[in-house]
């Protein structure tokens, strides 16, 4: 029994993975990748697979249900878009139990454990010289001398039983056990080496005129993601936000993504702020550096490209674990930029990670290009 | 019982003295199930047994796989947890968590000896096999023998097209005179002879007169009519379109076997469709009768509670089979003991009446066990539910408010709720497909009709299933439906090997 569920299982994942039956494709419902709701809680679709069947389409858009509420009360949230199921469809006759999509709630861990299972994420290997040492002393261990507030009782009782029985002096009529001073035994304390490595991941965004609020909302999502699977890497995560137009500034993260500028776009202002930041505050010997920089691919001018590639090659790329740089595909933006960069450094790069963002549906495989390299 | 190859293991010792107590708890009311197994495994196996359908053996398919990630999931994070299951056989086997605590024990076994009591005495599952733990393991093993043969692939591949028909089936079908067999073979071999009679005559110059030429070729006529008229197939459109394709598709052998399989599972499902409510409400109506009078300890009253509390809870714009099953039980057990039914009661307007009417009947516990043995969820909301029901219950009835798209209440009618629920029950929610004609446009083409009954059919499944069937019967194929009220011809051509392009075309009228 078993082994045929397992095969089943396998066979299930193997489909949704894409590794086989690809006709099946277009069948597999993902649903949408959600953020953060209240406090390390998300919501997670599960695939599916869509068996085709005559049903009925989402005209109807009315229901039974029970419980209290005045007329005109809300019950629940309509679906976006149209490949909905209707959520009020409760009773739905069917054989097998439940078809819809489940609602699981998930800390932040184990959504990160599920995210590199589904992407097949590497661990990733920090750079060696940089762990910081923590030591830190617990009392797991046992030793023969010690103060004797910390006396092991237990042990000592032990060891003395056992000598008086040994040398026959114990007499089970009358259980006295009197230890001697070779018999003490004391809590003791062994040094824990601890290998924590810092990470530090610098987000930049361009929020020129025309990064739109879906770009945004790609942006916010994608960047919800990383976070996530880097917490899970490091322990001791830093965030740093840096918006730009023409100039750049450091933000806080709800600035971050609420800002939206007009105006032209340089580039290299936020390339030479995120320089700045690493040189003051993480020396690179010390900590795993990650800039994102996410943008629709429009810089201002040719030469201000040409800056970046020298901010690029002679300064940031010495300092960090990988450099990544998202475009997201929007319809003003001419995508220049990404060009330039697989022009100066090839898609296959291991210290630049470039990946396209066409829509929503393309999160998570930009997610994959960045992450799947285990930098 | 025959070994299946998986770890479960009998019954823990001190439940059986508890099994034994609420067997004959159950009995004294009345209940009279099969024999019934308790069998005890993890939630692993639990996963995996309720992906199958209950069953430890199904043929191999991804579809169980994908149910059982889904359960999986569920219980590891602690979302869902399958508490009892229990198959319709003879005797019936029934699951217990391992984990769960002996209070659960004692309600799912209470719980189950209702559902078997269900399963032997309601009439819609009187036509169902007893013995299909047996049948689905042959199927499993004759499955897995074709796939040896022929690959796991090909049979896979027929597999899937056959998920799409899973509904395509005739649920009075095992009712009906004719057996629910496939004839063998089509055999026309039988039909009469159709060459004109002509009445004897030996004199030529009198052939006008006794075989007036009028008259032979208005009989010519009626013969073609009626021999056009047999050809028809099928004769009279059929909801069970599975077993037409099964019958009537150019099929291999072992195709036609693997289908045949399918489609039987698929019968022996329908009736625990079609009574999910009435099963379940008849279930924990009995679970908590029985926990309650007699079989709860006082230590346990909180953890019963709580976890009768969670099984009949509501979310906003779901049904709750198991709230409204137990809760529709009970009113009809409390106004059949009360005398509330009948003309006089019917005829009274007056409320406060209504309310305290007590003719002191005592007719309710008769009543339920007549309920449950005649009536689906369809006769059992049309027949029992009231408005005053409606009214103490709950009920209300939602839409979609596009403005703020959110899903809203919008009334509590009482007519309004019970047309919804009929009309979410009927045909097990599924919409009614018809083979009307296997030759269509006289081209061994099939035609199948959609009865509109208010909704539309989603157009972008409806062509995907379209390109199933007409990947098993190997011609175009297409469908009579309405689309936004008009009338319409949806056809998937079918050109070397597949399922070929697709055209629709507006007609005055639906074939």
């Amino acid at each position: 029994m078993i082994y045929s569920i397992r095969r089943d299982h396998s066979r299930f994942r193997n489909i949704v993975k894409g590794i086989i039956k690809q006709d099946l494709k277009k069948y597999i419902t993902h649903g949408e990748m959600i953020g953060k709701k209240g406090k390390d809680l998300v919501t997670i679709p599960v695939p599916q697979i869509e068996i085709p069947r005559f049903r009925f389409g989402s005209g109807q858009q009315d229901g039974v249900g029970q419980g209290e509420g005045e007329v005109g009360d809300p019950i629940g949230q309509g679906e976006e878009g149209e490949e909905g199921d209707q959520p009020g469809s409760g009773q739905k006759a069917s054989d097998k139990a439940g078809e819809h999509v489940l609602d699981v709630e998930l800390t932040l861990q184990e959504l990160a454990e599920i995210l590199g299972q589904e992407l097949q994420l590497p661990k990733i290997e920090p750079r060696g010289h940089k762990t910081l040492k923590a030591k830190a002393d617990k009392y797991t261990s046992i030793a023969s001398q010690g103060p004797h507030s910390l006396r092991h009782f237990k042990r000592t009782f032990k060891n003395a039983l056992r000598r008086q029985i040994a040398s026959g002096t114990y007499d089970p009529d009358r259980p006295v056990i009197v230890p001697i001073p070779s018999d003490f035994k004391y809590r003791s304390w062994k040094t824990d080496v601890k290998h924590e490595n810092s990470a530090v991941i610098i987000y930049m965004m361009d929020v020129s005129g025309s990064m739109g609020d879906e770009q945004k909302e790609i942006v916010r999502t994608e960047a919800f993601w990383i976070n996530t699977w880097l917490k899970s890497q490091y322990k001791g995560i830093e965030t740093r936000y840096i918006i730009h137009d023409a100039v750049a500034r450091e933000v806080d993260e709800d600035t971050f993504y609420r800002t939206r500028e007009s105006g032209g776009t340089l580039i290299s202002s936020a390339y030479k702020l995120c320089e700045k930041i690493i040189e003051t505050d993480y020396p690179p010997s010390e900590w795993n550096i990650y800039p994102f920089h996410f943008s629709d691919g429009d810089n201002w001018s040719g030469e201000d490209t040409k800056l970046c590639m020298e901010i690029l090659t002679q300064s940031l790329l010495q300092q960090v674990n990988a450099f990544c740089y998202g475009q997201v595909e929007s319809r003003y933006g001419s995508g220049q930029f990404y060009k330039d960069l697989v022009e100066q450094f090839g898609t296959e790069s291991e210290d630049v990670l470039l990946s396209r963002i066409e829509s929503k549906d393309g999160i998570l495989q930009s997610i994959k290009d960045f992450l799947g390299k285990g930098k | 019982m025959v070994s299946y190859g998986f770890e479960s293991s009998d019954l823990l010792p001190e439940l059986v003295p508890i099994r034994d107590r609420i067997e004959k708890i159950a009995r004294s009311y009345g209940l009279d199930f099969f024999d019934t197994i308790f069998e005890m495994i993890d939630y692993d196996q639990m996963n995996a047994f309720a992906a199958f359908g209950g069953f430890p053996v199904r043929y191999p398919h991804w579809r169980f796989g994908m149910d059982y990630d889904q359960l999986s999931k569920g219980y590891e994070f602690g979302l869902q947890k399958i508490y009892e299951m229990v198959i319709n056989t003879s005797p019936a086997y029934a699951y217990l968590m391992k984990s769960n605590a002996m209070v659960d024990q004692k309600t799912v076994m209470a719980h189950v000896y209702g559902h078997v009591d269900f399963f032997k005495n309601n009439v819609w599952f009187s036509k169902t096999n007893r013995k299909m733990l047996d049948t689905m393991a042959n199927h499993a093993v004759r499955i897995r023998s074709y796939m040896e043969d022929l690959g796991e692939d090909t049979v896979e591949q027929l597999l899937d097209l056959a998920l799409s028909l899973e509904h395509l089936i005739d649920p009075n079908l095992p009712f009906l005179e004719k057996p629910n067999r496939l004839p063998e073979n089509i055999d026309d071999s039988g039909a009469p002879d159709r060459t004109l009679a002509r009445f004897k005559n030996e004199r030529p110059y009198m052939e006008d007169f006794i075989n007036p030429p009028a008259y032979l070729a208005e009989q010519q006529r009626i013969s073609i009519d009626e021999q056009s008229k047999t050809k028809k197939i099928p004769e009279e459109p059929t909801l069970d379109v599975f077993g037409f394709l099964i019958q009537h598709a150019p099929l291999k052998d072992w195709e036609r076997s693997v289908l045949s399989m399918v489609r039987d599972e698929a019968y022996y499902f329908v009736p625990q469709v079609q009574t999910k409510i009435m099963n379940e409400g008849w279930a924990s109506y009995w679970h908590s009768k029985i926990m309650t009078e007699h079989v709860l300890d006082a230590s346990e009253i909180i953890d019963f509670c709580d976890h009768h509390a969670g099984t009949l809870a509501t979310q906003p714009g779901r049904l709750n089979p198991y709230k409204l099953g137990i809760e529709l039980f009970r009113d009809i057990e409390d106004r059949w003991n009360r005398g509330a039914f009948g003309k006089e009661y019917d005829e009274c307007d007056n409320l406060v009446e209504k309310a305290k009417w007590d003719r002191k009947t005592g007719l309710g516990r008769a009543k339920i066990f007549e309920v449950r043995k005649v009536c689906n969820d369809v006769t059992f909301i049309d027949q029992y539910i009231t408005p005053e029901f409606v009214d103490r219950y709950k009920f209300y009835h939602y839409g979609l408010n596009r403005k703020t798209n959110q899903y809203e209440i919008l009334d509590r009618d009482f007519k309004t709720i019970k047309e919804r629920l009929l009309t979410q029950l009927t045909h097990r929610g599924q919409p009614y497909i018809y083979v009307v004609d296997a030759n269509f446009e006289n081209q061994s083409e099939l035609l199948l009709k959609h009865k509109h009954l208010g909704s539309d059919l989603d157009p972008k499944w409806m062509i995907e299933t379209l390109r199933s069937i007409a990947s098993l019967w190997r011609r175009p194929v297409s469908i009579s439906t309405i689309m936004e009220g008009q009338p319409k011809l949806f056809r998937v051509g079918y050109k070397s090997g597949r399922p070929d392009e697709v055209s629709e075309k507006p007609v005055s009228e639906q074939i």
